[in-house]
């Protein structure tokens, strides 16, 4: 085991939100992790490193593109994209992977383990195992595996084991108690990486860190192309870390709204949903304090949502902070919205989004009805749509026919 | 004034052996066969009870308490549910405590269930994903209503972090004889015995040792150096795999024999 200083690091708190309520038998990995984090900002071989690999691996900076006729839509607004999707693995998933993974190293473990809802972080975590030589399992809800099949096959095509979750609601949650049960077992060889701005402290700070040059970047882009700051920033928001890497550039800008838009499901009415600021309260999941759906007795409520990526009963803590504080807003987008800014997005731009950014797509429709013609909005377009094609298929009744790949038969056949 | 945790170890340290201590979820297999089974461990040399709440996400837990727990959730087990099954176990003479998660506990109020518990006749709670740091209101409730705080210290845990476990615990130390879930094991962990020969050094309370413990010679083994031995999957797998509930019952006052015996090796 690694040697452990004799102090204890306060876990990290917003408001009354975050800390870190997890067995004893963490603490010293939470306070390993800590103390590595701080050290490895500070060294500039690592800040470097990541920075290298963001340029020539993932392919950043990705461009600030401007979305000209899906801008109709929005009520004439200006909308711009921040391109997440055109990172390697095609989603925002790889910022925090690379920096966890590159942190493990450091930490001297040799495996990785990882949740994954919609797969996007399980391909990036498997990428980054690959890229570094490191052993890798991914958690993954068996509901989930069946609706994101294709990921399922990518993490296996890049050596990472995929574990299928069984227990209670077969999805995110399961896999996260799955993945935490693996590392409390594990944890001297053994780096969680934990794909979202949640989780015991110091995870959603650590997770927050490596996402912040979507802001960073996102913010010197608007200033060259318009001159000024936008007017919004909209993001959807599961666990929230790509919602949180865009808000971070723009956190202390007050004349910039910060917009969240999360899983409506069928509808908040019709208790089918993934709205934890809708229809959620505080409580603790999963390590943190934040809102959470949950029964009069503390029981999780399970989520729906068409998208697997929001489909999560809890939110990262800083996000509960900053609704509670009125800095951010979160709205829920029902499934049907959200496919309708889907195919509205494919139709205009020629770029097929992930269900779960096809929420704030339908949030920014919304707002820029709202805030009007003169408005400027950036999306985060945090991942690509290949993933979803299937369950976008069956949604519009696109006939597969004889051309469906096995992956697509499969789901169909399952009418899933 | 009924016995509490402080008595059961007393007792057990005058009669030269560890105290035993069993686990059952309320409302596992249902409501009145636990507190039937519960009776069961006591007349049959269990000293203590832990009274689990059953929870939605049980993180700490392996296989077998995953699928007792969610069995007693989808009986309908509330938290109202698991203090009225303290409070008949209690009547019937059993030292028992709860075993919960923290979310549970949060949402039914802290002074509450502090309140409720000591109401029921409870002595203590075990918080397994709860650390002192974030536990301030958590001690003031359990001070005021006499109930015992029992947090866990681990394998992993640093002198110094022992140090802080056990400066807010009362009635006995947890400790968590593994890196791991919980769940029966082949063997219990050397690092056990190091464990608790640590955090000796830093209190006088008593410490038990919990996580795989599931035959008698590993109860014997881990007497040797604890204060008390848990013993909680080993039971539920005896319930699980009992074809009824007299048949669940004759099981697990066999295992709790065995365990009693072996506490007195």
């Amino acid at each position: 085991m690694a040697v452990m200083l004799e102090t204890t690091i306060a876990p990290g708190h917003y408001g009354p939100y975050g800390g870190r309520f997890v067995p004893e038998a963490l603490t010293a990995a939470l306070d390993q992790l800590d103390r590595e984090f701080r050290a490895a900002l500070a060294d500039e071989s690592f800040t470097h490193r990541l920075s290298e690999l963001e340029r020539t691996y993932t392919g950043r900076p990705n461009p600030l593109t401007l979305a000209r006729r899906f801008s109709e839509h929005c009520g004439g607004a200006t909308v711009y994209f921040k391109r997440e999707d055109l990172n390697h693995t095609g989603s925002h998933k790889i910022n925090n992977v690379l920096g966890q993974a590159l942190l493990a190293e450091r930490m001297g473990k040799t495996r990785l383990i990882a949740e994954t809802g919609a797969g996007q972080h399980g391909v990036a975590t498997a990428t980054a195992a690959a890229l570094l030589g490191l052993e890798c399992v991914v958690y993954m809800g068996e509901e989930d595996t069946r609706r994101q099949a294709l990921n399922v096959a990518r993490m296996k095509l890049l050596g990472a084991e995929v574990i299928p979750v069984t227990t209670g609601s077969k999805t995110l949650k399961d896999a996260i108690n799955e993945a935490m049960r693996d590392w409390v077992s594990t944890v001297e060889q053994t780096h969680y990486v934990l794909g979202t701005v949640t989780g015991p402290a110091p995870f959603p700070e650590v997770v927050r860190t490596f996402h912040q040059v979507i802001g960073r970047e996102a913010r010197a882009q608007i200033l060259e192309a318009e001159g000024r700051l936008p007017d919004a920033i909209v993001a959807c928001v599961g666990g929230g870390s790509n919602a949180m890497g865009l808000f971070s550039g723009f956190i202390d800008d007050p004349e910039v709204q910060l917009r969240g838009y999360e899983a409506g499901g069928s509808g908040v009415e019709t208790g089918k949903h993934a709205a934890r600021f809708a229809a959620g309260t505080p409580g603790v999941l999963h390590g943190a304090r934040t809102y959470v759906m949950q029964d009069e007795w503390g029981q999780t409520v399970p989520s729906h949502s068409i998208s697997a990526g929001l489909d999560y009963p809890g939110v990262g803590p800083e996000h509960a902070w900053l609704h509670d504080t009125g800095r951010a807003t979160y709205t829920p987008i029902n499934d049907d919205e959200a496919m309708e800014a889907f195919r509205v997005l494919c139709r205009t731009e020629g770029i097929i989004p992930a269900i779960e950014t096809a929420h704030a797509l339908a949030g920014a429709m919304r707002l820029g009805r709202e805030l009007g013609p003169d408005s400027i909005i950036i999306v985060n377009l945090s991942g690509r749509g290949d993933k979803d094609v299937a369950t976008a298929a069956r949604w519009f009744g696109i006939d597969l026919g004889g051309a469906a790949s096995d992956a697509l038969s499969v789901e169909m056949a399952e009418g899933r | 004034m009924s016995r509490r945790l402080a008595d059961v170890f007393a007792e057990a340290r005058s009669e030269n052996r560890a105290a035993l201590i069993g686990y059952l979820p309320a409302g596992f297999p249902d409501r009145d066969t636990c507190v039937d089974l519960i009776s069961t461990m006591v007349e049959s040399g269990v000293d203590a009870i832990e009274v689990g709440l059953p929870y939605s996400d049980p993180l700490m837990d392996g296989a077998v308490i995953q699928e007792a727990v969610e069995r007693a959730l989808i009986g309908g087990t509330t938290t109202d549910v698991v203090l009225d099954t303290v409070r008949r176990v209690a009547e019937a003479g059993a030292v028992a405590v709860v075993m919960s998660y923290w979310n549970p506990i949060e949402r039914y109020g802290v002074q509450q269930f502090a309140a409720n518990l000591a109401k029921a006749g409870g002595v203590g709670v075990i918080t397994p994903d709860l650390t002192p740091e974030e536990a301030g209101p958590w001690i003031a409730a359990t001070d005021e209503h006499s109930i015992d705080r029992i947090f866990l210290v681990a394998p992993s845990s640093t002198d110094a972090r022992i140090a802080t476990v056990v400066s807010s615990t009362s009635g006995f130390v947890y400790a968590a004889s593994t890196m791991g879930v919980t769940g029966a094991r082949s063997t219990v962990s050397t690092g056990a015995g190091d464990l608790v020969a640590r955090t000796r050094r830093q209190t006088a309370l008593p410490i038990a040792v919990g996580l795989g413990v599931s035959t008698g010679e590993q109860a014997a083994e881990v007497a040797t150096y604890a204060d008390g031995v848990i013993v909680g999957s080993a039971f539920i797998r005896r319930v699980l795999e009992a074809t009824d509930s007299s048949a669940a019952r004759e099981s697990v006052a066999a295992l709790a024999r065995e365990m009693a015996d072996g506490v007195r090796a």
